[in-house]
C-alpha cells in the first residue's frame, strides 16, 4: 500500500516537474523577445514625433537650431550600400556558385569553414583594415573606403546563402540541360541560377539589411559628413553613423533626431525583412 | 519554378551532322569555373589580408612593447605608454556577464521552441527573435543610453547593492554606465544567435532518441532532459562558443553604455572599456604613429581571439551536423 502511494506521489511529482519546465522555458522565451517590444515601443514613443517631411528633405541644422533633417545621411547610406553591393554581390554570388557546383568536397568544406569563421570576425576589424588599405594610402576618409568595408562584410554572408539555395536546385534540371548539349557554364547561369534567383536575391537583401545598420566599420572609413557629399573620395554621411554621433552628443535636439533616425533605419530594415518573408513564402526552411 | 529555354538548345537543330561533330569549345566552361573559383578563394584571401594588414599596421608597437602590451594596464597616449590589459579585462568580464545572462535564457527558449511549446506558437516566436537579430547595434545602444541605463540605475542596481553590496562586485557608487550595463546589452545582442543555433541543434536530434524515451514512459520534460539535451550537449556548447565570439567583438552598443574608462575594478557598477570600444572611440583621435600602431595591435588581438573562438565553435557545430543524419520534423 505504501509502495503504491509513493508511486502515485512520484507520478505527481514528475507531472509537476514537467509543468514547471514548460512554464520556465515559456518565461525565458518571453524574456528573449521582451527587448524587441521595448525597443519598438521607445522608438515609436521618442522618434515618431520627429519623423516629418523636414527629416527626409533637410540637411542637419547646427547645434541650437531646432529642426533640420538627415537627408544627406539617408542618401549617403544608399550610396554606400550601392558601392558595397558592387563589391559584395559579384564575389559572394559567384563564390557561392563555385561551392555549390564545382570543387572537391574536402576543399569546399574548408572554404565554407573559412567563410563561417569570417562571418564571426567583428565588423570593426573590417574598418581598421580598410583604414590601413585605403584611408592611409589615399590620405583621407572617403565614400569608397566606407563602401569597401561594407562590401567585404557582405561577401561571406552572400556566399553562404547563395551556396545553400543553389544546392536546393534539383539535379534533374542540370542533367536535362546538359543532355541537350548546353555548355556547363550556361546551364549554371541560365538554368540553375535562374531557378535559384529568388533565393539568391533573398540572401542579397538580408546581407544589405545587415550592413545597412552597421556603424563600427564606417567610423574611420566613411567618417560621416554634416553636408552633402559631392565627391566619392570625400567623407560621406551614413544614417547609423549620424544616429551614433547624435546619441552620444549632449544636446536634446540631437537626441530627438537620433531617435527619429533610428526609427527610420529600423523601419527600412524591417521592410527588407518583410520583403524577404514574402519572397520565401512557402519554403519551410529559411535561407539563414 | 519554371525552366528557361536554354538558348543553345534552339540553335542545335539546323546544324548539319558534320558541324555537330566538331567538339564545342571548352573555353567558356573553363573561364567560368576559374572565375567562380577566384571569387570563392576571396574569403581565404580576405582572412589573410585582414591578418596581414593588422600585423603590418602594428609592427612598431609589437616591437616596442612586446608581450608587455598584453600584461600592463597603463594606457596613456601622452607619455606613449600603451598596455591593453584593462581592455582585455573589460572584454572578458562583459562577455562573461553576457553569457551568464544569455545562455540560460537562449537555451531554455530553444528547448521551448523545439520540444515544449504548442505548435502554433513556435513560428511567431521564431520570427520575433529573427527581428531582434535584425536590430542594428547602434540602435540598441541608443535605447541603452536613454532607456535601459536610467532604469537600471533607479531600480535593479540599488536592489543588487542592497542585497549583494557586501561583495566586491556590487559595491561603490552607482553611475548607470557600467561594466554590468555593458554585459546586459551584449546579452541582448547575442540572445538571438545562441537561440537560433541551439534551435537548429535541437531540431537535428533524431526523433528516434525521443521515441525511445517516450516508450519508457517519460514525460515531455524527461524526454527533453534525458534524450534530447544530453544528445545535443556538444552542439549546444558550440552555440554558446559562437555566442561568445559575437560577444567579444560587439562594438557599438557596448561602447555606448559601458562608460569607456580603462580601469580594472572589481565592482561591476564601475565603468569599463573593451577592445572593440577603444578602437571605435580613439582611432580617429590617434595623433601619433605609435598610438595608431597600438590601436592596430588591439585590433590584431581582437581578430586573433575571435578567429580562434569562432574556429572552435565551428568545429563543435560541424562535427555534430555531420554525425546526425536524420532531421526531426518540427
Amino acid at each position: 500500500m505504501t509502495m503504491h502511494s509513493s508511486r502515485a506521489d512520484n507520478h505527481t511529482w514528475r507531472k509537476i516537474m514537467n509543468a514547471l519546465a514548460s512554464a520556465t522555458t515559456f518565461v525565458s522565451a518571453l524574456l528573449v523577445i521582451a527587448p524587441l517590444g521595448l525597443i519598438f515601443f521607445h522608438l515609436l514613443a521618442n522618434g515618431a514625433s520627429s519623423v516629418n517631411w523636414a527629416f527626409f528633405t533637410h540637411l542637419p541644422k547646427p547645434v541650437g537650431e531646432a529642426g533640420g533633417g538627415m537627408v544627406n545621411a539617408i542618401v549617403g547610406s544608399l550610396e554606400l550600400l550601392a558601392f558595397a553591393s558592387a563589391i559584395g554581390i559579384p564575389i559572394g554570388v559567384l563564390g557561392g556558385v563555385y561551392l555549390a557546383e564545382y570543387g572537391t568536397a574536402r576543399a569546399n568544406a574548408l572554404l565554407r569553414f573559412v567563410a563561417d569563421v569570417l562571418n564571426g570576425v567583428p565588423s570593426i576589424t573590417f574598418g581598421v583594415v580598410v583604414y590601413g588599405l585605403v584611408v592611409l594610402r589615399f590620405k583621407g576618409f572617403s565614400a569608397y573606403a566606407g563602401g569597401l568595408a561594407l562590401g567585404l562584410i557582405m561577401v561571406p554572408l552572400i556566399l553562404r546563402t547563395t551556396e545553400e539555395v543553389i544546392l536546393l536546385v534539383p539535379n534533374g534540371y542540370r542533367e536535362a540541360a546538359l543532355a541537350l548539349g548546353v555548355a556547363r557554364w550556361k546551364t549554371i547561369v541560365y538554368i540553375v541560377m535562374k531557378t535559384a534567383s529568388k533565393g539568391i536575391i533573398t540572401g542579397i537583401l538580408l546581407a544589405l539589411a545587415r550592413v545597412g545598420g552597421e556603424t563600427a566599420p564606417l567610423l574611420f572609413t566613411a567618417f560621416g559628413n554634416r553636408f552633402w557629399n559631392h565627391n566619392l573620395s570625400e567623407p560621406i554621411a551614413a544614417l547609423p553613423l549620424q544616429i551614433f554621433t547624435y546619441a552620444i552628443s549632449p544636446y536634446d535636439d540631437w537626441h530627438r533626431q537620433a531617435w527619429a533616425g533610428a526609427l527610420v533605419l529600423v523601419t527600412g530594415i524591417f521592410c527588407v525583412n518583410v520583403l524577404v518573408r514574402i519572397l520565401t513564402r512557402g519554403r519551410t526552411t529559411s535561407a539563414v | 519554378m519554371e525552366i528557361a529555354t536554354p538558348p543553345a538548345a534552339a540553335s542545335l537543330a539546323p546544324r548539319s551532322a558534320a558541324q555537330a561533330m566538331v567538339p564545342p569549345s571548352r573555353f567558356g566552361d573553363k573561364a567560368f569555373e576559374w572565375l567562380t573559383l577566384a571569387m570563392a578563394m576571396a574569403v581565404v584571401l580576405l582572412v589573410i589580408l585582414i591578418g596581414w594588414q593588422l600585423w603590418r599596421g602594428s609592427s612598431l608597437a609589437v616591437q616596442k612593447f612586446g608581450f608587455h602590451f598584453l600584461t600592463t594596464s597603463t594606457w596613456d597616449p601622452v607619455t606613449e605608454q600603451f598596455g591593453a590589459l584593462p581592455f582585455i579585462y573589460g572584454t572578458l568580464v562583459s562577455s562573461f556577464i553576457a553569457l551568464l545572462i544569455a545562455v540560460p535564457l537562449s537555451v531554455a527558449t530553444a528547448v521551448y521552441l523545439t520540444e515544449l511549446a504548442p505548435l502554433w506558437i513556435r513560428q511567431p516566436i521564431v520570427s520575433l527573435i529573427e527581428m531582434l537579430a535584425a536590430i542594428p547595434s547602434v540602435i540598441l545602444g541608443l535605447w541603452g543610453i536613454f532607456v535601459m541605463i536610467p532604469w537600471l540605475r533607479d531600480y535593479p542596481f540599488p536592489l543588487l547593492k542592497r542585497f549583494f553590496g557586501w561583495t566586491p562586485f556590487f559595491s561603490g557608487p552607482i553611475y548607470g554606465t557600467s561594466m554590468l550595463a555593458g554585459g546586459i546589452i551584449i546579452a541582448i545582442m547575442i540572445l538571438p544567435i545562441i537561440t537560433s543555433v541551439s534551435r537548429e541543434i535541437l531540431r537535428s536530434v533524431p526523433n528516434l532518441q525521443r521515441e525511445a524515451a517516450y516508450a519508457l514512459g517519460a514525460t515531455r520534460w524527461e524526454v527533453t532532459r534525458i534524450a534530447v539535451l544530453s544528445y545535443a550537449r556538444k552542439g549546444l556548447f558550440g552555440a554558446v562558443i559562437l555566442g561568445l565570439g559575437r560577444a567579444l567583438g560587439e562594438t557599438m552598443a557596448v561602447t555606448m553604455v559601458i562608460g569607456n574608462t580603462p580601469q580594472i575594478a572589481a565592482s561591476l557598477f564601475k565603468p569599463g572599456y573593451t577592445l572593440a570600444s577603444v578602437i571605435a572611440n580613439e582611432f580617429t583621435e590617434a595623433t601619433t604613429d605609435i598610438y595608431l600602431q597600438a590601436l592596430f595591435e588591439i585590433g590584431l588581438v581582437l581578430f586573433g581571439v575571435t578567429i580562434l573562438v569562432n574556429l572552435i565553435a565551428q568545429l563543435l557545430l560541424k562535427t555534430l551536423t555531420t554525425t546526425s543524419t536524420t532531421r526531426a520534423v518540427q
